[in-house]
């Protein structure tokens, strides 16, 4: 009787190829690969913190030479789209952590699109604190 | 005049071609039809050569999943008058190499199945406490792992999943749902037996929470949420470990 390990067997087996556009078929492989990207984003802002923290750091002057960098229209447009894939990031995160969380109410678990309220809410809160702290204070 | 609707069909015979093709055959549309009525329609009138999988016709045993229209479906709950006027491309389910026509191989599902022990593991030390050595279990034990014990094997989170499409390493949904099942189930006492596939290389980290698994489940498993539930779990005792080593070992 042929098995699944004989090498006949497994030479007539075909194995369809992934085709190279395959996160183009639906809307959540998309957002799935643009996601996994955004992570390169989140670490670019992560190495720009900490250039500006070592500017800080430095001088007066230097942390005027990192004004002038980041005014420069590259980094601009670099840092408008990192702003989007970071709020990408953390929309899908903020959605996702409701799923993860079980959170009980009188025995009965509270739906995860309630809990997704608060946290949301709750980020809108910190970044209006932190416009706030850094634009208008 | 009896309405008609056109299958498209897989097919792959390895004794004479090196790659599937599509044949096309036209089975009456009748609204009680499923895709798989049509199916069988074919093989007992057109062509007695086609290959699938099938068994009960009211999803329960889970042999029956295919690729219809491009969606992972069991093709016993997916209707033909929901397609038409056609025509219906019936493919077998995606990522996995496939066999015969519309058959796939799924030696590696079964292999990862058991390896993530999906069984109860009693504990040595708590015998049973019913009056007839039973394990007694409130509505509410039965609450917490009820949702996933639904699982029928399909594997159609497994054709849904980009990750395992990738990453055939990766255990995938039905898997992790299904030891989770058993990690919240009240009478089991494996999950530290579990924890070492589930929460290795391969386990729920290679997860990225696309959440097509839980769109395709026909059963309203939702191994997604099981999977980023036990994210949390593992979290939680990668930390303990590291915290109070001692703690962890007992």
């Amino acid at each position: 009787m042929s098995t699944s390990t004989d090498p006949g067997f497994q030479a007539r087996l075909y194995r369809p190829p992934v085709p190279r556009f395959w996160w183009a078929r639906r809307r959540s492989y998309l957002l799935f690969i643009l996601r996994e990207l955004s992570s390169l984003f989140v670490a670019w802002f992560v190495a720009y913190l900490l250039v500006l923290a070592y500017a800080v750091g430095q001088s007066e002057s230097a942390y005027q030479r990192f004004l002038d960098w980041s005014a420069n229209p590259f980094m601009i447009a670099l840092n408008a789209v990192a702003l989007g894939f970071a709020v990408l990031h953390a929309v899908t995160f903020f959605q996702a952590a409701p799923q993860a969380t079980v959170v009980r109410l009188r025995g009965r678990r509270v739906p995860p699109t309630l809990l997704a309220g608060p946290i949301f809410a709750a980020w809108v809160v910190v970044s209006g604190f932190l416009i706030w702290l850094v634009v208008l204070a | 005049m009896e309405e008609r609707i056109t299958l498209q069909v897989a097919r792959y015979r390895p004794e004479q071609e090196s790659k599937p093709t599509f044949e096309e055959y036209e089975v009456p549309l009748r609204e009680e039809w499923a895709v798989l009525d049509g199916l069988n329609y074919v093989k007992d009138r057109l062509d007695g050569t086609l290959s699938y999988r099938w068994s009960c016709r009211m999803g329960i045993c889970g042999s029956c999943g295919m690729t219809v229209n491009g969606e992972p479906v069991l093709t016993c709950a997916a209707f033909l008058s929901d397609f038409a006027p056609g025509p219906v491309r019936v493919e077998p389910l995606r990522n996995f190499p496939v066999i015969r026509d519309l058959v796939i191989e799924m030696t590696d599902f079964v292999h990862k199945l058991g390896r993530v022990k999906p069984w109860i593991v009693a504990d040595d030390e708590a015998p049973p406490e019913g009056a007839h050595g039973e394990y007694l279990q409130t509505p509410e034990e039965l609450e917490e792992y009820h949702q996933y014990s639904m699982c029928i094997n399909c594997m159609l989170c497994y054709s849904a999943c980009p990750v395992y499409g990738l990453d055939q390493s990766f255990v995938g949904p039905a898997a992790i749902a299904l030891a989770q099942r058993y990690n919240m189930d009240s009478r089991d006492a494996g999950n530290a037996l579990r924890m070492a596939e589930l929460s290795g290389h391969d386990g729920v980290w290679g997860c990225t929470f696309v959440g097509e698994c839980t769109s395709a489940c026909p059963k309203g498993v939702d191994p997604a949420g099981a999977i980023q539930r036990y994210k949390v779990t593992a979290a939680t005792e990668a930390a303990k470990s590291l915290l109070l080593p001692r703690a962890a070992e007992k």
